[in-house]
């Protein structure tokens, strides 16, 4: 198309970003040119190429962003609307280090003070997903490589250190996260702290890749049976039948078929994929291997959230030193990250921001396995659901079919162990608590969050909730991606939700008017709720009650996706289960 | 139009707008649909957003060309060498349509030795494109399901711009790529009502309806309605005209809606010679610069809102317009005027309405018989031919040409030989520069309709230059600089496009009060259309500051 630019040339570092991503500069001689179709087809290389420059030089400028546009033949307006759909691009100059400070739920609990006044010079972040070591930082230092490092837990002098440039401490093992590790009953978790997660020759040696081989003799017939017959659903929250979605994608007629991996794990105290990721590469890789062969696909590609270093590392080396390996001949598996935004991990946001396009969701239908990624039937599989399927390979074929009823819970907050545990279906909310150590001393449970910022409150008297789908159903909540937050008495609750109600404000993408509009008056009334000069006034609260609870059925009923449609939720239990803005004050 | 009647026998592209959006290649050579037809390039872009594939074949890389899967940026005036090149290698692939060229076509044989010669190497050597992209668009063209191949000016305008128009043609009859649905030739027109101005016999040698004035029958058809006597000869068209004044043989004009003296190559002769006439009318709904050497203006009505009637738009879709005002003050109806203007001539023309009018044409044009207005309102419009009123024409010309039984194929489409033939002002050491000429998007033609309106993007007349034209003349964007060519000198600011090679520079039309661009052009004229080339003069840039040895009379200064 007609790309107009300023005519300002990106500079040296710029232009190498982008080259590296999209090649040198465009094709142009003075009698002739190539264009259209063959550049506006690498749109799905826009994200990465964002990366890159924002890698290496910290921001965005408007030559970089002009020069991108020229050679995917975008308006640069077009390039500018995506890149500012998320968090981690900056359009201002931005060339030294950043240090972005996790102000979301369990960080805010964990050091109120901290997040309530950052240091100078920090950046506010939502959920860096190391809920496990809260308060958690991110630091980024922008060059060629980029240097980033997670930082948890951290307080504020060591903010301080890192923002007057100090080299970050190392993070601590992977399998930190996981205390049952070891435990021989474990099956999702089995590799945690067994080794080294690179070490590809061991990983096979120990029974990796066996099931991937059992598969191919099985057929995808038969490993979707077999994936049936363990019941397995998805973990991504909606909990939908994996071998249903991966039979609808088989039978699609047109091709290619694509699988997509959700790992853009960004809910408000989750971190397990990330522990999984870190801990145990190639059993996803084996996974997706296997989901793809079952839905007749050779190419796949795992969406990783932007704010994980580390996952992303491990990933990137384990896909390069798998590739070779004769089981995965003529599969592509491409590594995607994201850059900060919650609703790309929406199954069809994913696909526009893989695409290259802002992250917003799709209407449904058309379904994922009809109409999914570049308007092929695609399988969107999330990592937990995706690493029971060796498992559950083996299990057939050994003829001990599993079950698959073992969840991995992200315990967090006021816990003496918390943790990523891998739980059979059936235990309590005590029981989980006990399992993490109990409540650390002096402490006792004000609430806890199951399910994160989309999920709902518990109060201390649902100790003998039972942690599974239905029975959490039916009292109202959602074990949702798996977050069971303890909140102790010392919490802020009305912090907490304002939080929440921010959050949802902060992520939602602003397609859709009940989402846009409602997560902006909810955080509002949430914020008149909880000042202290209309707590006082009993009628005031009460209109505001009403309020939210009219902008919340309105966000429930009709907003396009999963995000708004679930932004009232935590709130809603915090008013009826935890009886908050109640008249009397809790 | 004379080429495509030449060879189709029907003076009219030859598809809908609705299959350019169902073509999967689109060809577009010389012209710059995206600035001189945006409504026409929609339909390219929605075929572009269904995979259809777009060349571009334009000296500039337009802005039509950076939408372009291949720009093939050809020298000035070689468009005959490209075709020819494309033709041959078509031809050497075996991807010719062999039982179309066999069956629906004259004169391959002859065309296949004139095309001979132009190897990819020639080709390449001769036009600068590229061998590689010359191969590519001729395999795309000749392996398309449907490939429609347009054209504007940038084919039209050069003295042998029939010969170019046949050339493309040749191209269209060699791949069958014409004569079904999403494939054929599509030149795009430049008013709303040019293709109407036609239809009408607004052309020197037809009368209504595309019918010969040498035809004996057709004229005494019309001659039996009228009541009069018709000349049995062709008129002269523009540029016999201008010749015929220089040669003091045609003394009196009526002007209707145009503006020669901006508009013509050379504008200095051209007014010399309006100036020169015994009596000039003009009738038009402005005072053009036309208007103001005239020694009768009658003030026209504006024929989308101020007059009743139809208009044919370049998919020969006859459209009703209707009259919402009255024209203002002393302004009429052109329909009035003309009914006065004859009985003041001695015919005494009755007609009770302008539906009356045009079932006269229905009457005596065949293509029109079907198209009352009641039916034109109904349908949203019909295209032409429409021979009755209760049927329809497919959308497509000379779906013939396909016909199982030859004797149903009618006249067979006749391949044409074209010769290489450069534009008629070679660059010399004095003129190293070649001039050519377009559109913008904002502005239309000389202003006259445009240039009361304000838009955004207008930056005025300027000279573009390519970047490294820029630095060897040592002038920077935005800079004065004289522009001249063997016929005059003009001024204007420079305007540095990276889309123009060395060598080339651009200029619009579009403020000819400021800057009379065509001054420097050429009025070196098609001996078949009269038009003229505006397309190729040579010129040379010199710093302003050293421009004293122009006389200031020779200058026109833009401000």
């Amino acid at each position: 198309m007609e790309v107009r630019t300023r005519g300002i040339p990106p500079t040296n570092d710029e232009d190498a970003a982008i080259s590296s991503v999209l090649g040198v500069s465009i094709a142009r001689e003075p009698h002739d040119a190539t264009g259209g179709h063959r550049n506006r087809e690498r749109r799905h290389l826009l994200l990465p190429a964002l990366h890159a420059v924002n890698d290496r030089v910290g921001w965005l400028s408007q030559p970089a962003i002009d020069g991108i546009a020229e050679r995917l033949d975008v308006s640069p307006a077009e390039v500018f609307g995506v890149a500012s759909f998320y968090d981690l691009f900056a359009f201002a100059e931005r060339t030294g280090r950043q240090v972005r400070v996790c102000v979301d739920l369990a960080c805010r609990a964990a050091d109120p003070d901290l997040v309530a006044s950052l240091p100078a010079g920090s950046v506010a972040s939502p959920c860096l997903g190391a809920c496990e070591r809260a308060p958690a930082a991110l630091v980024i230092d922008p060059g060629e490589p980029v240097a980033q490092a997670l930082v948890a837990p951290v307080r504020r002098p060591v903010v301080d250190q890192l923002l007057a440039g100090d080299v970050p401490p190392l993070e601590s093992q992977p399998a930190a996260a996981v205390p049952q590790a070891g435990d021989a009953n474990l099956v999702l978790l089995q590799r945690a702290g067994a080794g080294d997660p690179l070490d590809f020759a061991t990983f096979v040696a120990t029974g990796g890749f066996a099931a991937l081989q059992s598969a191919r003799a099985m057929g995808p017939e038969a490993v979707i049976d077999a994936v049936a017959d363990s019941g397995l659903t998805g973990r991504g929250g909606a909990a939908f039948s994996t071998a249903r979605k991966w039979s609808a994608v088989r039978t699609q007629t047109t091709s290619p078929h694509y699988m997509v991996c959700n790992a853009d794990e960004s809910e408000p105290g989750t971190f397990k994929d990330r522990t999984l990721i870190e801990n145990d590469p190639f059993t996803l890789i084996e996974s997706i291997a296997i989901a793809c062969l079952a839905i007749d696909s050779t190419h796949a590609f795992i969406y990783l959230r932007g704010e994980y270093p580390r996952a992303f590392a491990t990933l990137q080396r384990a896909i390069a030193v798998a590739s070779d390996h004769p089981l995965l001949a003529g599969l592509t598996i491409e590594l995607r990250k994201g850059a900060g935004a919650y609703i790309c991990g929406e199954e069809t946001a994913i696909f526009n921001s893989i695409e290259g396009y802002r992250g917003e969701p799709r209407n449904k239908p058309p379904f994922p396995f009809e109409v999914g990624l570049f308007g092929q039937p695609t399988a969107v599989n999330n990592v937990e659901t995706l690493v029971n399927v060796p498992s559950i390979i083996a299990g057939a074929v050994a003829g001990t079919p599993r079950t698959a009823n073992r969840r991995l819970l992200c315990v967090s907050g006021s816990v003496n162990r918390p943790g990523v545990y891998e739980v059979e279906m059936g235990l309590t909310l005590g029981d989980v608590i006990q399992l993490a150590g109990g409540v650390i001393a002096g402490s006792h449970v004000q609430a806890v969050l199951l399910g994160g910022a989309a999920g709902g409150f518990a109060g201390p008297g649902d100790m003998d909730l039972v942690l599974d789908p239905d029975a959490t159903r039916s009292a109202g909540l959602t074990l949702g991606s798996g977050v069971v937050m303890v909140l102790d008495q010392h919490a802020d609750l009305a912090d907490q939700l304002v939080r929440v109600a921010e959050f949802f404000r902060h992520e939602s993408c602003g397609q859709c008017v009940p989402c846009r509009v409602g997560t902006v008056r909810q955080h509002e009334a949430i914020e008149r709720l909880t000042s202290e000069r209309l707590t006082s006034d009993p009628n005031l609260t009460s209109t505001d009650v009403a309020l939210l609870r009219d902008i919340g059925r309105a966000m429930q009923d009709a907003s396009i996706c999963g995000l708004g449609q679930t932004a009232f939720n935590a709130i809603e239990t915090a008013l009826d289960r935890l009886g908050m803005f109640a008249g009397d004050r809790l | 139009m004379v080429g495509l009647a030449t060879v189709f026998g029907a003076g009219g592209g030859t598809s809908s707008y609705e299959e350019a959006e169902r073509a999967d290649l689109i060809v577009m050579w010389g012209s710059n649909a995206r600035n001189a037809h945006p409504i026409f390039f929609h339909r390219v872009l929605t075929a572009i957003g269904r995979g259809a594939k777009l060349f571009v074949v334009d000296p500039r890389r337009s802005e039509t060309a950076q939408f372009a899967d291949r720009w093939l940026g050809l020298n000035v005036g070689t468009d005959i060498a490209l075709s020819n090149t494309i033709a041959r290698e078509i031809i050497h692939s075996g991807l010719h349509h062999r039982e179309f060229v066999a069956g629906s076509t004259t004169g391959f044989d002859e065309y296949a030795a004139s095309v001979e010669p132009w190897t990819l190497e020639r080709g390449e050597q001769v036009t600068g494109v590229p061998a590689d992209a010359i191969r590519e668009l001729a395999h795309a063209y000749a392996t398309a399901k449907a490939a429609q191949l347009c054209w504007t000016l940038g084919i039209t305008e050069h003295h042998n711009g029939v010969d170019n128009v046949l050339a493309l043609c040749n191209l269209a009859i060699l791949t069958g790529q014409v004569g079904r649905f999403g494939a054929g030739l599509t030149p795009l027109r430049g008013q709303n009502n040019v293709q109407g101005g036609g239809d009408m016999g607004a052309l020197p040698n037809k009368l209504p309806g595309f019918q010969d004035v040498t035809d004996p029958v057709a004229r005494a058809k019309f001659e039996a309605l009228w009541g009069t006597t018709i000349p049995p000869e062709n008129g002269l068209h523009l540029t016999e005209m201008f010749e015929a004044m220089e040669h003091r043989q045609l003394r009196a004009v009526l002007c209707i809606g145009e503006n020669p003296a901006q508009s013509e190559a050379d504008s200095g002769k051209a007014i010399r010679l309006l100036t020169g006439l015994d009596h000039l009318v003009v009738l038009d709904l402005y005072l053009t610069r036309t208007a103001e050497l005239a020694d009768v203006v009658l003030p026209g009505s504006a024929s989308w809102c101020e007059s009743d009637g139809t208009v044919t738009n370049s998919e020969r879709r006859v459209q009703r317009v209707r009259k919402a005002i009255d024209p203002p003050g002393n302004a009429r109806d052109d329909i009035d005027i003309l009914i006065d203007l004859g009985g003041q001539l001695g015919q005494h023309w009755r007609y009770d309405s302008h539906e009356d009018v045009w079932d006269e044409l229905r009457a005596l044009s065949p293509i029109h018989a079907g198209m009352p207005w009641r039916r034109l309102e109904e349908l949203g419009g019909i295209q032409w031919p429409c021979f009755s009123d209760d049927t329809l024409e497919p959308a497509f010309l000379h779906g013939r040409l396909w016909a199982d039984d030859p004797a149903d194929r009618g006249r067979l489409a006749p391949f044409s030989v074209v010769v290489d033939d450069p534009p008629v002002e070679g660059l010399t050491e004095e003129f190293p520069l070649r001039l050519t000429t377009g559109r913008r998007l904002d502005s239309y033609n000389t202003g006259v309709q445009s240039g009361g309106f304000r838009s955004p993007n207008r930056e005025g007349e300027t000279i573009d230059v390519s970047p490294s034209d820029a630095l060897r003349l040592d002038i920077v964007d935005g800079e004065l600089v004289s522009v001249s060519s063997p016929r005059g000198t003009i001024v204007a600011p420079a305007r540095i496009d990276p889309s123009l090679r060395s060598g080339l520079v651009f200029m619009t039309f579009h403020f000819p009060d400021e800057i009379d661009v065509n001054v420097l052009t050429i009025d070196a004229t098609d001996p078949k259309a009269g038009t003229a080339e505006y397309k190729a003069a040579a010129v040379r840039i010199d710093k302003f500051d050293k421009l004293d040895k122009f006389a200031p009379s020779t200058v026109t200064a833009g401000d």
